[in-house]
């Protein structure tokens, strides 16, 4: 016997009235504008789908999104590997533990903007600790606002002092979690740290890693402040990433339907990635 | 394979013990014989795990020497020393193959592929999980896992012993049994010294030749299940083994002769030393309902089935006894008879009789 009631629909309700409001509406005023063109006064004209075949014809959109790319690949290929290794060389037991966790979380509470003013103020040539260290006592000429590729390096050593902590903790809760059994068989079975490594801690790390992986695309893919406040897209447009250029289309410009179709081009984008990777990443478990 | 000789082993999981309260083991002088199924049975926290590991080499012991053959190994890493562990929880390697996992520590010790197929080959018969052999091994389910936990142990055929740690906590009830006696049968196949380490006494009972009982870091009776059980040398392992355990009774010890609640008791010798706290041991098993003897009254009466275990309170001291046939009632004044071939005096737990040439029951 099935009893049918439909009550539980208003439970639900709130949730849905809730949801629509902060997420659904403002998703489709920008699907609104991503379709339609606008003089102001409300008047609005039928456009299509041209801004959208606009913006992926664009060769700023591209470079734009090539240098996105290029940014997020570089910080989780070194945040990623380099979190491990913190992890891994961290007490797993003992007085240093509270400290290490402490020390490892305080970059993660600066909030984003004051990180981009602080690196900003570090690394000013003449007067910022960082600049002036390295002009003027090792001879390096840095100057990440005339020079592309050292605001590249900046804004990339930058993310990584800021969130390779989240990785290291992340992986640190995976290490602990290990039971001590695994480590005295594998040293009963003579394997080589490197094989404890391969065989034991990361297979452990495997959900965690997949967590921290995804955060870490998700929020690099999307960064704004840091980069904004640091070098504010420049030199030229070198570090202008997807970001910044919307907002510099959207408010800078006003241009509304080119600003609505990016935005959900990069949405998409984003969803995509996110959810090929954790695709990939958790296929071997469901068999 | 090997003979392994503990010697005044001591350990302490502090770095400065003072008193012999620091010491989770308190002076272990033991040999145990090559090709022996031995278990170490005691309750939680009595050392036992502790013993395992200074012999696996996870521990190094405060003082004392470990001999394998006469070999002093008490320096050597865990890898060096050729011994198997089966840990409580089962260990494998979730990404790995079942043959991957049987076949690691052979890979690590650099043995060639050929020999290596036809050892996995071997052990996977041995433990019918031949069908399983390319299954990933997080796949397998808790009893299967500690197979191939016990086969890595297995396959190496240089093993100087195989120790389990407790290795049924985790396995369904209805299969601890099918476990069990595949050790046993394990064992009588490869005959390599193995130490079972467990707090059920079914399970140390069952599976050992030699049982080590211990209690509080000290080794207080080593024995075949039969002699533990007959003649238990502490009250501890009279207490700890048996259902329900022997009945440990507060006795007065005047000029020889023995007394309990102001009745004398025949007991199974002469005894021997004096002073200290004295009690009278008598398991159950060998307590009966008569017509003349120890005055009680019965306080509770529980069948268990083949028989039952009659409760009577002889002054204010409980003691019971297993009754087969015909029960009292609840409340009902009886006497119970204790055998004296197997009534013993305990002074400070220890046993203080002789045995006078009686080793019939």
């Amino acid at each position: 016997m099935k009893t049918e009631n439909q009550k539980a629909w208003f439970f639900v309700l709130p949730v849905l009235l809730l949801v629509a409001f902060n997420a659904l509406v403002p998703i489709m005023t920008v699907v609104n504008y991503s379709v339609q063109e606008t003089f102001g006064n409300n008047v609005f004209f039928w456009q299509g789908l041209d801004w959208f075949e606009q913006i992926l014809r664009s060769d700023r959109f591209q470079a734009a999104l090539g240098r996105q790319f290029l940014f997020t690949f570089l910080i989780l290929i070194i945040e990623i590997p380099l979190g491990i290794i913190i992890a891994l060389s961290m007490p797993k037991k003992g007085m240093w533990v509270p400290v290490c966790l402490v020390l490892m979380a305080l970059p993660m509470l600066i909030p984003w903007n004051v990180v981009g003013a602080m690196w900003n103020i570090f690394t000013l040539p003449k007067i910022g600790l960082l600049g002036y260290f390295l002009n003027d006592v090792l001879g390096v000429s840095y100057d990440m606002t005339q020079n592309p590729f050292a605001a590249w390096v900046t804004i990339i050593v930058m993310d990584v002092w800021h969130w390779t902590s989240l990785v290291v903790l992340l992986s640190y809760a995976g290490l602990v979690s290990i039971p001590d059994a695994y480590y005295q068989a594998a040293k009963i079975d003579g394997a080589s740290p490197w094989k404890v490594f391969r065989y034991i801690q990361l297979p452990k790390m495997k959900t965690v890693l997949t967590i921290a992986i995804l955060l870490r695309f998700m929020d690099s893919f999307n960064i704004y402040t840091e980069p904004f406040v640091l070098t504010g897209g420049g030199p030229g447009n070198s570090t202008t990433l997807l970001s910044i250029d919307l907002v510099k289309i959207a408010l800078g410009q006003f241009d509304l339907g080119p600003a609505a179709a990016m935005s959900l081009i990069y949405f998409a984008i984003t969803l995509l990635v996110s959810w090929l990777f954790y695709t990939l990443m958790t296929k071997d478990d469901a068999q | 394979m090997a003979k392994i000789t503990l010697s005044n082993l001591r350990h302490s999981y502090m770095p400065n013990p003072t008193g012999p309260a620091d010491y989770a083991l308190k002076e272990i002088d033991l040999d145990w014989q090559d090709g022996g199924a031995y278990a170490l049975l005691g309750p939680s926290g009595c050392g036992k795990s502790t013993l395992l590991n200074i012999i696996s080499g996870l521990l190094t012991p405060s003082e004392g020497r470990i001999l394998f053959d006469d070999r002093d190994v008490t320096d050597l890493p865990p890898d060096q020393r050729n011994i198997a562990q089966v840990f409580q929880f089962p260990v494998i390697y979730d990404t790995m193959t079942v043959r991957n996992n049987l076949a690691f520590p052979l890979r690590n010790r650099g043995v060639d592929e050929g020999r290596i197929a036809r050892r996995v080959a071997e052990i996977a018969k041995m433990l019918e999980v031949e069908e399983m052999l390319d299954i990933r091994a997080s796949h397998l389910s808790p009893d299967n896992k500690q197979k191939i936990s016990m086969g890595r142990g297995l396959v190496r055929d240089d093993v100087n012993v195989v120790m389990f740690d407790e290795p049924l906590t985790v396995i369904d009830p209805h299969l601890k049994w099918k476990l069990r006696s595949k050790l046993k049968e394990l064992h009588q196949r490869v005959r390599a010294t193995m130490i079972y380490v467990t707090h059920d006494q079914t399970e140390a009972l069952t599976f050992a030749d030699q049982v080590v009982v211990m209690q509080d870091g000290e080794i207080v009776q080593i024995g075949t299940p039969v002699e533990l059980f007959e003649r238990p040398q502490h009250t501890f392992v009279g207490h700890f083994i048996g259902s329900p355990g022997m009945n440990v009774l507060p006795a007065e010890e005047s000029g020889g002769a023995v007394s309990f609640q102001g009745n004398r008791i025949t007991l199974e010798g002469a005894v021997t030393g004096q002073g200290g706290t004295t009690q009278v041991g008598i398991r159950p098993e060998f307590v009966s309902l008569a017509h003349s003897g120890l005055p009680a009254r019965v306080s509770k009466v529980s069948d268990v089935g083949r028989h039952a275990v009659v409760e009577a309170v002889v002054g204010d001291t409980p003691v019971k006894a297993i009754v087969e046939g015909e029960l009292p009632e609840q409340g009902a004044e009886v006497h119970l008879a204790f055998r004296p071939d197997h009534t013993r005096l305990y002074r400070d737990g220890w046993l203080s009789t002789e045995n006078e040439g009686s080793a019939r029951t």
